[in-house]
């Protein structure tokens, strides 16, 4: 067994581990961090299969801003655990039963009989030169131009919509108008007043 | 060396897997949000594996934009749990039946 093998079985057995902890611990944070080790091996596969650039963009976008935004979420929201586990057993043979089911159904149509080496022989390695980030950039910025700005202003609207989602304006609070602020001018909060000096008797 | 298809009963695996959590943690809307980014994760590496065999980089720009689209829905549907916890003091799925559909 080569070591590239042994590298993917390791990335896959984490993967497919991590996942199976996320969906049955009991506390969502423990969930959230198998999920980002999830995340973890998964970028590990996609650098195996020569995807550089996703690989990091999926630690560092990912694990480094969506799971930590999961994480904030988990932390702040007071939840009862165990109401949210009742069902959880009963819905277990019914879940066994449809994941098998997909399992097998999908290893079927995806074996090696079709997917195989045969049919799909592995590409040969890149050369050292080669630079995956510049290849997906130059199709990224010419081919797919108009994708790429919808992207972004699909992640504007993201923004936007988190934001004002969960902004609130509290009555009591003690807030001050910058644009209030801003227009103060010298004679609304200094008077000079003229007076004539006291003499001295 | 490695197979295309190796990449995709991984994938295969970590979809089914991410279906059974979803059966699972019904009632816990976070839960279900992170078995969505387990799915899309599935989905992703299997672009990836296709994009890596088939030597079209098409595939990884694919991977690119789900990732964008992924993490915008992440964001809004987190935004819109914390309003809704805000609101309801519960993020159990049974509860949530104030439009009585």
């Amino acid at each position: 067994m080569s070591f590239e093998k042994f590298l993917f079985y390791l990335f896959a057995v984490f993967l497919i581990g991590a996942a199976v902890m996320v969906i049955t611990r009991k506390n969502p944070v423990h969930s959230v961090l198998f999920l980002v080790l999830a995340f973890f091996n998964s970028a590990g596969l996609w650098m195996l299969a020569e995807s550089e650039f996703l690989a990091l963009a999926l630690v560092l976008v990912y694990v480094g801003a969506v799971m930590v935004l999961f994480l904030f979420v988990v932390m702040m929201l007071d939840i009862n655990i165990a109401e949210l586990r009742a069902g959880f057993v009963r819905n277990l043979p019914v879940a066994l039963v449809v994941a098998i089911l997909m399992v097998a159904e999908l290893v079927m149509v995806l074996s090696p009989e079709r997917f195989g080496l045969k049919h799909y022989a592995a590409p040969a390695p890149k050369p050292a030169d080669y630079s995956n980030t510049a290849e997906l950039g130059m199709a990224l910025f010419t081919q797919h131009i108009y994708a790429f700005e919808i992207a972004g202003a699909i992640l504007l609207v993201g923004i936007v919509a988190a934001i004002s989602l969960t902004l609130r304006r509290r009555p009591d609070t003690k807030y001050l108008d910058p644009g209030q602020q801003v227009q103060v001018r010298a004679a609304d909060r200094l008077r000079v007043i003229e007076m004539k000096p006291e003499e001295k008797a | 060396m490695i197979a295309l298809s190796d990449y995709l009963i991984v994938a295969a695996v970590l979809f089914s897997v991410s279906v059974a959590g979803i059966f699972l943690n019904r009632k816990n809307v976070l839960l279900l949000l992170m078995c969505i980014e387990l799915m899309l994760l599935a989905v992703n590496i299997n672009f990836i594996a296709f994009s890596h065999f088939l030597g079209d980089v098409h595939g990884q720009i694919f991977v690119f934009f789900i990732l964008t689209v992924a993490a915008a829905e992440a964001a809004i549907g987190l935004a819109i749990l914390v309003v809704l916890f805000r609101t309801r003091r519960t993020i159990n799925v049974a509860d949530l039946d104030t439009l009585k559909g």
